[in-house]
């Protein structure tokens, strides 16, 4: 049963080795993001400090949201998309694959360069733990709740702009409880409750979105 | 068994004659709730004595918030309806109500900033009813313009049915956000387990006018659902004859 996710997860990831350039763009995009905010807001390291959760964070959604379109766009022009969908296997574990594969190469990306952009920020040691935690956790949701407006965009006119109108709303719980979590470090207040409830919403979105995803990929290519 | 069908009116072609009928009973009922509604709350009920007039705002600000969730319950009805049954008038109705559920949303939003001005000091905070209210309105707009980029109406009845369905989360948000964060915004003041903590002239105006805009919507989403079936089923017989008559 799991077979399907494992191979989806294995051929997602072979394509996305062969265009790195993709991976890289997003990931710059990131980085240019988090650094356009000090030039704009000025240099102060207090204001910038208190900035930073949320600016990381939105950065980072907004990244996601930019290799989203991607997920099911080329396999819906080359024919692909509708030989995994006539497999036997059911289509949500084929999406929750993707979704997998797209958190890998889009997601954990993010994670990993958060902390280097942190020290930008002036952020102390275990803020930046939790910010790294924080993006690991949470961008599997955003992940799996974007397949959703992935699907539905599917072959539209003006699809990423129509999939940011709809998907950024779905996003503000994860966005709250990753920016609060990395909040609450640099109060003291401690970012374990912020933490648990971005590891729920990831797992409702892992365990739901790529099923809801995959009615959607139904209605767009009936 | 056989007298009883309730899918007799999931037709476009049945639906369209009864939603003519019914329109002109639901604009009556709306204009007289409305009447008795501002009635009660402009003359009859009593000034308060924390906020002075100023509180009136709440017989449409309530009543508007209350819809505004409301209807995009009952959208999302329709779009399960759609997808479980298959039905074309489901879709058609969810549709047709979108546009009223933002106009509400909006509203909420708008009087309740007028009202926020001179109670709160400021015209807007980010607190979590407000906050929730506006996404509520970004995910009405993020429904119609979904719905209005797909050319093929079967193909946007169920796109906007699911995404009907995965919104239909941020509801319940939104009428606990304020248990879940404290913040500013007052708690309910109406609730079925205890006693309303307000005069009964108040909430018998707010309900009046909650009555009323229940109406106003069921009149403007069946004028509406009639002018997209029309537009649906122009190729149709009973719509050609239909317009033969007039």
């Amino acid at each position: 049963m799991f077979e399907v996710v494992l191979a989806v997860v294995r051929r997602d990831l072979k394509l996305a080795w062969r265009r790195q350039a993709d991976i890289g763009a997003a990931l710059f995009f990131f980085v240019i993001v988090a650094s356009l905010f000090p030039l704009g807001v000025g240099p102060e390291p207090d204001l910038l400090r208190k900035l930073s959760p949320g600016v990381l964070w939105v950065g980072a959604l907004l990244s996601t949201l930019l290799t989203l379109p991607r997920l099911f766009a080329d396999d819906f022009r080359d024919g692909s998309l509708e030989q995994l969908m006539l497999a036997p296997q059911p289509l949500g574990l084929v999406v929750l694959g993707k979704v997998i594969a797209h958190w890998l190469v889009a997601g954990l990306p993010l994670a990993l360069v958060a902390p280097v952009l942190g020290l930008q920020f002036d952020l102390p040691g275990d803020a930046l733990a939790v910010l790294t935690l924080s993006i690991a956790l949470g961008t599997p949701a955003l992940s799996g709740i974007g397949a959703i407006g992935a699907a539905l965009t599917l072959g539209l006119r003006g699809g990423a702009v129509l999939l940011s109108l709809l998907i950024l709303p779905l996003y503000v719980p994860v966005l709250i409880f990753g920016a609060g979590a990395v909040d609450a470090t640099l109060t003291g207040l401690g970012p374990e409750a912020h933490l648990s409830l971005l590891a729920a919403l990831t797992v409702a979105g892992l365990c739901f979105a790529p099923f809801a995803a995959a009615a959607g990929l139904r209605i767009a290519v009936d | 068994m056989s007298n009883l069908n309730l899918f007799h009116y999931a037709s476009p072609a049945t639906f369209y004659p009864l939603a003519g009928r019914l329109q002109p009973v639901f604009i009556a009922l709306a204009v007289l709730f409305a009447a008795a509604g501002l009635w009660l709350g402009l003359f009859v009920a009593p000034t308060d004595f924390q906020q002075g007039e100023g509180y009136r705002i709440i017989f449409v600000h309530v009543p508007a918030s209350w819809m505004s969730m409301f209807i995009y319950c009952v959208m999302a009805f329709w779009g399960a309806m759609n997808l479980v049954f298959n039905t074309r008038l489901s879709g058609m109705l969810a549709q047709a109500l979108a546009p009223t559920g933002a106009l509400f949303a909006f509203l909420s939003l708008w009087t309740g900033a007028l009202w926020g001005k001179p109670m709160w000091g400021t015209w807007w905070v980010w607190d979590a009813r407000l906050t929730s209210e506006l996404i509520l309105f970004f995910l009405y707009v993020g429904y119609m313009a979904l719905v209005a980029s797909i050319d093929d109406p079967r193909r946007a009845d169920k796109a906007g049915a699911v995404l009907l369905l995965v919104g239909v989360v941020n509801i319940p948000i939104i009428y606990f956000s304020v248990q879940w964060w404290n913040t500013l915004h007052q708690g309910a003041s109406v609730s079925l387990t205890k006693a309303p903590s307000m005069a009964r002239t108040m909430l018998w105006g707010m309900l009046m006018m909650a009555l009323s805009f229940w109406m106003y919507t069921i009149a403007v989403a069946f004028a509406r659902v009639r002018a997209i079936i029309l537009e649906r089923e122009r190729h149709t017989d009973w719509v050609k004859s239909l317009l033969r008559q007039a």
